[in-house]
């Protein structure tokens, strides 16, 4: 029997993977090249992740203070990536950026304004000068919907709601991906010349996380077990302010723009404690006092930054260490005041609730606090994860021929740390060279042959859950693996409370080999979940294994036992693999060079 | 609006709830006790439900913070998010009622079919804009000429304006009516200060906006607050009723054509 006899087969020239900013991104270019592409949503068009990115788009237009450039953005980004970016995608993503705005106003979207009417940008936290291009505070929602509604007239074949469970390789080259329908559990296979990864990211691994369901690294582990390298997996984000109350809403973001517009953040004590802690690299760059940091606010180009628009890596330590001193809010966080710029300006309620709309609704609504009048209570949440699929700078393509990823699902770009309005830009920049290149690929060779015994063998994997009776329920073990990720690998780690980790990890995984689910295979949350938590095992264990590896504390990763940065690890990014009996290893990789002028222009701009 | 409560004013309560499970041939509603306690909204008794007792109860969520719109559904009959319903507006002592949107053929539990409303969407002439003002490709815009265009782009499509509109619920005009959803699509498209397109015979002839009698139903239960009915749609018949049924705009174009 045919596998079109047993399976319903698809035949692309290229398979995007995602549908969210890079996943559409990629298909326009990809589309526009000519070539045939076929989208897989896990959710419906529309609703992926990036919905939920808030404050902007980070672009050296210049439009706000024409001092900026995309050597300045070039060096903000290296150095909040703590110097393990690589340096080839820091380049292509300062330079290309302000192209890639440009192009979704052309497309249709529609950005605050400047005085001029050009397209306004706000501060952001290690951004030099005011960079993100923003709506208000949903900025992507404003930047999904565009590419979605200018995609789906591009000829993009889009397959919503089904989530693929395996690449297939034939002879070391890719071949395609095989995957189910939510709505029936039918399998499928998508034959294709060249796929693209775009699955986002790992939240969904942490009790406390702003991501959603669906950031469960599939991606990074279908790379993984296909053969591709995961790199940079120590560096875990934790964005500095998420809900903290009430419990239903813990870990949901509060942007980075209630800063970026004034909002300070408070102890018990009613101190502003971020002035107690300025790391060396920034000190140049840091208000002195209160005053000068609501200068810089008001867009006095004489006035540096106030503490708080620092990076978000120190941000979340230094919030961490108030609470743990006994000095934060009842419910276990710290006070983000934006309502006090009403001692600094008339109308500031309406101010608040036209740049802030969106965090404005949220906490009235879920949790009935008036933000232009009462402080937040946020701390961290685990929010973005700066490893994954190691590529190749210009052309994003892994180390396995016609594998190609981008947006968060991708390392190289972020480093140790992401900035604030970078993730944006790096969707847009990357997506479209990961489309680019992956059309160019695909033009250039015939489509693999595929090998139905992958097929089978995944299709036997995916109903094996059902045939198993009296296992423990998917979500219980979903549970556990999030409690010992946010314990023993959140944002303060140790060698002993890392081993435990994959103690804990080897014994989940036996766990989920036993698991079983009830009811049939349409939309079965139960069963997706069993399947999801394969991911999510594959990628805590990466994390966990690079953390314990990378013996120094910098970026996102501090380590308690390290405290300190060690030159040496400053030379290398972390790679996972699948050595040839399954297992995963950890290994160095010297850091991409830099080249000579752009190492001058981080010298200039020191 | 809510207002904050402390804890000791709530302790967890158990509340039974009455969810709708089936598929596309039928179903029944089944009973479920849910432990409630402070601040928790109607979708975290859903995962409280699927976590303990019902692992294969279908729903669609993602954000869980009203930005998304997966999550639409009929909450003791009202078209809502369940993520931004807290259960501490719910009446007191009485159980929760929950169902899937009902103007879409279901598939499974509370997840409809709604992929009628992305076919809709291809079939609206898309963003045509004029060229470039600027020389590196950039436009420019003052606020004020966008305000009301944005206003409109914060539809989440959470499609719970067509859910209760009664020209799709109770008289099934799929098929020569676009719904509020895309009726205000096009009005942000038309009121795009860079567009050039013209789609006001569409609006007419195939998008059926003389169906639309004003109920503001869709703005009710619009969880952004957009105003469809005002901003969007009585703008939108205007046009089409001074292009196509004015008369002395028809003389006059009898002498000035339009180009």
């Amino acid at each position: 029997m045919s596998l079109s006899d047993r399976y319903i087969v698809h035949e692309h020239d290229v398979l995007v993977i995602g549908a969210g900013g890079a996943g559409l991104r990629a298909a326009i270019e990809a589309s526009g090249a000519g070539v045939k592409v076929g989208v897989i949503c896990k959710s419906l068009l529309g609703k992926a992740h990036t919905v939920m990115a808030e404050g902007g788009i980070a672009a050296a237009m210049g439009n706000v203070d024409d001092r900026d450039n995309w050597e300045v953005h070039f060096a903000d980004t290296m150095r909040g990536g703590q110097y393990l970016s690589n340096p080839i995608m820091a380049e292509h993503h300062a330079r290309e950026a302000p192209d890639r705005v440009r192009e979704l106003e052309g497309w249709g979207a529609v950005f605050d304004r400047t005085k001029e009417g050009k397209i306004l940008q706000r501060n952001f936290g290690g951004h030099r000068y005011p960079r993100l291009a923003h709506v208000g505070d949903r900025t992507g929602l404003e930047l999904i919907r565009t590419l979605q509604d200018h995609g789906i007239h591009q000829g993009m074949e889009v397959f919503m709601e089904m989530t693929v469970v395996g690449l297939l390789t034939t002879s070391g080259r890719i071949a395609g991906a095989v995957g189910y329908d939510r709505e029936r559990g039918r399998m499928r296979i998508w034959r294709a010349k060249a796929v693209i990864l775009a699955t986002g990211g790992v939240g969904k691994s942490f009790r406390i996380t702003s991501n959603s369901w669906e950031g469960t690294g599939d991606g990074h582990a279908l790379g993984y077990l296909a053969g591709a390298e995961l790199m940079d997996m120590e560096f875990v984000q934790f964005h500095p302010t998420g809900m903290v109350w009430p419990p239903s809403v813990r870990g949901i973001l509060v942007t980075e723009g209630v800063r970026g517009e004034g909002g300070v953040l408070r102890n018990s004590e009613g101190k502003r404690f971020m002035f107690d802690d300025i790391p060396d690299a920034y000190k140049a760059q840091v208000a002195t006092d209160e005053e000068e940091g609501w200068r810089y606010v008001c867009g006095d180009k004489n006035a540096n930054r106030p503490p708080e628009l620092l990076t978000r890596d120190h941000i979340a330590r230094c919030i961490n260490r108030e609470i743990k001193a006994g000095r934060g809010s009842p419910h276990g966080g710290v006070y983000l005041d934006i309502g006090w710029i009403k001692e600094k300006m008339p109308n500031a309620a309406d101010h608040i609730k036209r740049k802030l709309p969106g965090m404005y609704h949220q906490f009235k609504q879920l949790a009935g606090v008036d933000i232009t009048t009462e402080r937040m209570e946020v701390g961290p949440t685990t929010h973005y994860i700066m490893g994954g699929i190691a590529v190749d700078g210009d052309t994003q393509m892994s180390c396995v021929p016609g594998l190609f990823a981008a947006g968060e699902v991708t390392a190289g770009l972020h480093g140790a740390n992401r900035l604030g309005g970078n993730s944006l830009s790096d969707l847009v920049v990357f997506g479209k060279l990961a489309g680019e290149h992956a059309a160019k690929f695909a033009k250039s060779t015939t489509v693999a042959e595929v090998d139905g015994a992958q097929v089978d063998a995944h299709a036997r994997a995916i109903e094996e859950p059902f045939e198993r009776t009296g296992g423990e329920n998917p979500f219980v073990i979903q549970s556990a693996l999030q409690d010992s990720m946010q314990d023993l690998v959140g944002i303060v780690r140790t060698e002993k409370e890392l081993q435990l980790a994959l103690v804990k990890i080897a014994e989940l995984k036996a766990r989920h080999a036993k698991l079983s689910v009830t009811g049939t295979r349409e939309y079965n949350p139960g069963w997706h979940t069993a399947i999801d938590l394969s991911y999510m095992l594959i990628v805590s264990e990466s994390i966990t294994r690079s953390a314990l590896e990378r013996k120094e504390s910098r970026g996102a990763q501090f380590r308690e036992d390290y405290p300190e940065k060690s030159a040496e690890a400053g030379t290398f990014n972390l790679l996972t693999k699948r050595a040839a009996d399954g297992s995963m290893t950890v290994m160095r990789r010297p850091i991409v060079p830099m080249r000579a002028d752009l190492t001058a222009i981080i010298e200039k701009m020191k | 609006m809510t207002t904050p409560t402390s804890p000791s004013q709530n302790a967890s309560r158990t509340v039974h709830f009455r969810v709708w499970r089936g598929n596309r041939e039928g179903g029944a509603f089944a009973n479920y006790p849910v432990t409630v306690s402070e601040g928790m909204v109607v979708l975290d008794c859903v995962h409280q439900i699927q976590a303990t007792q019902a692992p294969d109860l279908a729903c669609r969520w993602n954000c869980k913070a009203g930005k998304c719109g997966s999550c639409s559904a009929e909450i003791n009959g009202t078209p809502r998010l369940m993520c931004m319903t807290r259960m501490d507006t719910m009446p007191p002592d009485q159980s929760v009622t929950i169902e899937p949107m009902r103007s879409f053929p279901s598939i499974r539990d509370l997840v409809t079919d709604v992929s009628w409303n992305f076919r809709v969407k291809t079939k609206i002439k898309p963003f045509k804009p004029r060229k470039p003002d600027n020389a590196d490709g950039s436009w420019t815009m003052m606020q004020v000429d966008v305000d009301r265009v944005q206003e409109f782009r914060k539809c989440i499509e959470c499609f719970l304006c067509q859910d209760v509109c009664h020209v799709l619920r109770d008289h099934h005009k799929h098929d020569e009516f676009i719904g509020p959803r895309f009726l205000m699509y096009t009005a942000a498209l038309e009121m795009h200060p860079l567009d050039t397109e013209d789609r006001l015979k569409d609006l007419k002839d195939n998008d059926g906006i003389g169906y639309c009698n004003i109920t503001k139903c869709c703005t009710k239960v619009c969880p952004e607050h957009i105003g469809i009915t005002d901003n969007a749609i009585i703008p939108m018949k205007e046009r089409v009723v001074d292009e196509f049924y004015d008369p002395i705009t028809r003389l006059f174009r009898m002498f000035k054509p339009r180009n």
